[in-house]
């Protein structure tokens, strides 16, 4: 049972063959069987997911009108706030932190019945690419229990491949959804900018983060995404404008006729040959369904990274300022005469981790003045002459297509020490999220060369989220008719009942 | 103390002025949440996940604060920016919950405005151009209460209270160019611009402007420069100035200060002070010189302000009539003294006597009943004149009965504190109370009307507590009325047609 997808289990429930008390059940138990060994979940809310559960059952039972995914369960980022929960963000600061609120993704998930298994590791305040920045320690890929899942979002990705949840939330910065989707074999979306409310998602660098569903299939994710998309009067930069129609572009598929602009500067020296290999025999399956692949150019892409790591700890400086030891979290120091300050202070030495304190300092930097225009005022300019080009390519094309990571997953402590190689992994997801446009990644394979998974991306236009889920959808149609079985099948047992 | 005299500073010294007001507004709600803005609340009651910065929590501009700011922005003659950002300044600061204040940088909405203010100068009332160098709006932050330690600040506290009831309170910044020009005048002028603005402020119903509550809060920029420099001096930033007289000591006080220090070879330090209201004299704050960095960015979690041409058309057409422009319409209108009008200011009866001669009472008269009798009731009673259950309907009635001989200037008060007393409108209280008009009285009031119309700077003398010049009115009413009236009824309602108690 917990190995459909998350549409086939909610026919189940629909049907009657199944109850979500059950379903939860089922995936608590696998929770209880491999997690420890992968270590997707900080938190597992047994009694709040089986009520929930319960509650769906007793309204089906009453014959109440359910929304799609009412009662399939999900694992939700420990980044988005949930009330009375307890929210880490991966971080010592939070710990024990029980917020008193819902963020918006989390009342919409409750309001559609989705039943919230838990919390799932990530990076410390989702600044990383392999989860190895999580306080709570490192998640592991299902793969390869000695591979890193990706980052933050490494939990929700790791749950989705070991079957501990057929839905997942996670959240996008750089490519903290798509490339633990890459990597672990799972298909991931990150939504247009402001295409589902930042409400309760505690920010990272708040003009680039962007919340987006995740799951085994295309279709899965977009029944998520229309759960969760929609304006919302609490975030003032969410889009008042209709949620595209992910749903039914995902079900036709269709890909006649459209333009695939293939990125000429993501691809080539620096990417893997087994990624390269799967990504052009993607390329000629898209062909096949009848669309037609052309090359796009986007020269100012080589500046993204270093942008990114500029404007993303700017705001990251600021938005971390907040973790004082005043109101909420972590404590140290508070002994007899000791000034707010100096606790203050003892709390952010002993609360945050290195990679955390390292980007409040370069953020710190970059804001000062003197060196304002320098460093953030030009990342700025960057991500505008970003925008632009894809605005060029996409007067070329509907969709814009690249390898999501240029490798597969590395092994855990590889890059630990070596952050540039690290965030090289995000090379060619960050100008999505520079340009606020939308972005997938779905598995195409596994490399040759290492046998692990390789991730697709599809990028499309501001608002045009259902383009990339035509796309995704033709592709995924292709490659499980030529391999028969989902990919996930190829991926080792990790034991257990499944 | 002071060896030098203020004679002495302005004779050598040019002050130069720069006024920045903190004005709260009188919104329901909060800056970027929906938390109440009530006075006075139990501490931490007025709270929610967005103005105590829990993680995740997002602000949403308050649209009601906008528009007051555009208003404001319009009454100091400002152009409004079509494109307006928010921006995040950055410091630590635990009455602070972001640790960082939202707040506009270099993309404020409303920019190069003036403001004439008068004052009464050597040769007369004088007019200064105050010009505006931007209005911007920000949140305000929480409140401590440093407890312990003797200066009552963090450093050397016990402890320390936190009050985020304020935290998010809307803030409207108005800060002006350079004033230089203002010679001997400056402090005069800083003084009169403030209230200026008080009053536009008021007249605008954006803000309570209370200076003692903290409404309205005024920073004071000093320096002085060598006459004929133009070299501009070190500034000293006074904060804590709490009073329109506060803001006239803390300049002049300022002046001298640095006077004395210039005097001496000094450097004047560029530096944030605190003013003392009991001496008047200001200590040292921060210092400045390593002045802060506050990492301006735009603000990423709100989409710019953009407001649009007809909207601020509409609010253009909407705005009142400046307040100190209406004073001298109304003055001439209604030949008010200049004592007495700035008696009216003062006990802010202006609108209602406004309102009473609109609905057709004699201005001189409404003028009287609201300055005299209503007020002289209101203090007994320590309310405000409109916490009264009198309406300027009411005063108008009675005037109008008054004029028509249906009551004495006697009967009148009686209703008056009648109908202060809730027993109804005049037309009830004079039914209820079956207050008859003595004919025989109303013969005399015309009389004694007459009589102190003729005679009215007599009549005013009398009016002013002068006693003793009663005799002479008396003596013609006497004479008005062939001598057929009794003298001390005559005393009697002269003395109280003309305010005075009779005994």
């Amino acid at each position: 049972m917990i190995k459909s997808s998350a549409a086939e289990m909610a026919q189940s429930l629909a049907s009657g063959a199944t109850t979500s008390v059950a379903l939860t059940q089922a995936h608590l138990n696998r929770i209880a069987e491999v997690d420890e060994k992968v270590h997707a979940f900080l938190h597992v809310d047994t009694d709040g997911a089986l009520k929930q559960a319960a509650e769906i059952d007793a309204s089906r039972a009453r014959g109440e009108k359910l929304s799609p995914l009412a009662g399939v369960p999900l694992a939700l980022k420990d980044v988005l706030v949930q009330k009375d929960v307890p929210t880490t963000c991966g971080s010592k600061i939070l710990e024990g932190w029980r917020p008193p609120y819902d963020s918006t993704v989390v009342s919409k998930l409750k309001s559609a019945g989705v039943v919230i298994l838990g919390k799932t590791n990530m990076d410390e305040f989702a600044m990383g690419s392999s989860t190895e920045n999580s306080a709570y320690g490192p998640t592991h890929n299902p793969w390869d229990l000695t591979r890193i899942p990706g980052g933050s979002g490494g939990g929700s990705s790791a749950a989705l491949a070991a079957f501990e949840a057929p839905l997942a939330i996670g959240t996008d910065t750089g490519g903290s959804i798509r490339q633990p989707a890459a990597v672990t074999g799972t298909v991931g979306v990150k939504p247009t900018y402001g295409g589902v409310s930042r409400y309760g998602l505690v920010a990272f660098s708040s003009s680039l983060d962007q919340a987006g569903p995740c799951a085994r299939t295309v279709l899965d994710t977009a029944l998520l995404h229309e759960v969760i998309a929609g304006h919302d009067p609490k975030d003032s930069t969410s889009i008042n404008a209709p949620v595209p129609q992910v749903v039914a572009a995902a079900k036709s598929g269709d890909v006649k006729g459209m333009k695939i602009g293939v990125v000429k500067e993501l691809n080539g020296d620096g990417y893997q040959a087994g990624v390269r290999q799967r990504f052009e025999e993607s390329l000629e399956l898209l062909a096949q369904a009848g669309a037609e692949i052309v090359e796009v150019s986007a020269p100012n892409f080589e500046y993204a990274l270093a942008a990114y790591y500029l404007i993303a700890p700017s705001e990251c400086s600021s938005n971390l300022a907040r973790f004082d030891a005043m109101r909420y979290g972590l404590r140290v120091g508070d002994t007899d005469g000791a000034s707010a300050e100096s606790v203050m202070n003892m709390t952010r030495e002993v609360g945050f981790g290195r990679e955390v304190k390292r980007r409040i300092l370069l953020g710190t930097y970059a804001l000062s003045s003197g060196y304002y225009d320098a460093y953030y005022g030009s990342a700025q300019k960057v991500r505008t002459l970003i925008t632009q080009d894809f605005n060029n390519a996409f007067a070329k094309c509907d969709v814009m297509v690249s390898p999501t990571c240029p490798t597969t997953a590395f092994k855990i402590g590889e890059k630990a020490n070596d952050p540039l190689a690290m965030y090289l992994n995000d090379i060619a997801t960050i100008p999505v999220n520079m340009a606020g446009i939308g972005g997938m990644s779905l598995p195409c394979g596994v490399a040759p060369e290492d046998g692990l998974p390789v991730g697709f991306q599809i990028m499309s236009p501001v608002m045009q989220d259902q383009r990339m889920y035509s796309v995704g959808a033709a592709l995924e149609a292709a490659l499980l008719s030529k391999w028969g079985a989902p990919l996930l099948s190829q991926a080792p047992s990790l034991g257990g009942a499944a | 103390m002071s060896a030098l005299t203020y004679e002495d500073v302005i004779s050598k010294y040019e002050p130069v002025l720069g006024l920045e007001v903190h004005v709260e507004l009188n919104t329901n709600s909060k800056m970027f949440c929906g938390c109440s803005t009530i006075f006075g609340a139990e501490p931490n009651t007025q709270t929610c996940p967005v103005c105590l910065a829990l993680p995740g929590a997002l602000p949403v501009v308050n649209e009601k604060a906008i528009e007051s700011t555009i208003l404001i922005g319009l009454a100091l003659n400002c152009s409004i920016a079509a494109f307006s950002r928010f921006a995040r300044k950055n410091y630590f600061y635990p009455d602070m919950p972001k640790n960082f204040q939202i707040s506009q940088y270099d993309e404020p909405i409303c920019v190069n405005g003036y403001v004439d203010v008068e004052i009464d100068t050597d040769e007369g009332p004088q007019s200064f151009r105050i010009e505006i160098e931007r209005v911007h709006m920000e949140e305000d932050t929480g409140k401590s209460l440093h407890v312990g330690g003797s200066t009552g600040r963090i450093h050397g506290a016990d402890y320390s209270l936190l009050d985020y009831n304020r935290a998010g309170i809307p803030l409207v910044e108005i800060v002006t160019k350079i004033v230089p020009g203002t010679g001997k005048y400056a402090p005069e002028v800083a003084k009169a611009y403030v209230a200026e603005l008080r009053d536009i402020l008021r007249a605008l119903g954006v803000s309570d402007v209370k200076m003692e509550q903290g409404s309205l809060r005024c920073d004071a920029n000093v320096s002085l420069r060598l006459i004929g420099s133009d070299v501009l001096g070190t500034r000293s930033e006074t904060k804590n100035v709490n009073s329109l007289r506060s803001v006239e000591r803390a300049v002049r006080g300022e002046m001298i200060r640095h006077a004395e220090l210039l005097n001496k070879g000094e450097k004047v330090v560029q530096e944030t002070r605190h003013f003392q209201e009991d001496t008047g004299l200001t200590r040292s704050g921060r210092s400045k010189e390593q002045a802060e960095d506050y990492r301006y960015f735009p603000e990423p979690d709100l989409v710019p302000v953009a407001p649009d041409a007809e909207w601020i058309e509409k609010l253009r057409a909407s705005l009142p009539e400046r307040p100190s422009l209406r004073r001298k319409r109304l003055q001439e209108q209604w030949s008010v003294p200049d004592k007495e009008m700035a008696a009216m200011i003062n006990a802010d009866v202006l609108n209602i006597v406004e309102e009473t001669v609109l609905l057709g009472a004699d201005p001189t008269k409404a003028r009287s009943w609201w300055l005299g009798e209503i007020s002289r009731l209101a203090n007994e009673k320590e309310v405000t004149i409109s916490e009264l259950a009198i309406t300027a309907k009411d005063v108008a009635e009675i005037v109008s009965l008054v004029a028509q001989g249906e009551l004495t200037d006697k009967l009148a008060r009686q209703v008056v504190e009648s109908v202060i007393n809730g027993e109804g409108t005049p037309a009830e209280v004079i039914a209820s109370r079956g207050i008859k008009v003595v004919n025989d009285d109303g013969a005399l009031m015309a009389a004694i009307e007459k009589v102190c119309s003729e005679q009215s700077e007599t009549a005013d003398k009398v009016r002013n507590g002068h006693l003793p010049a009663a005799g002479a009115l008396i003596g013609a009413v006497m004479k008005e009325t062939k001598g057929q009236a009794d003298a001390a009824r005559v005393r009697e309602l002269l003395l109280g047609h003309l305010g005075q108690a009779a005994n």
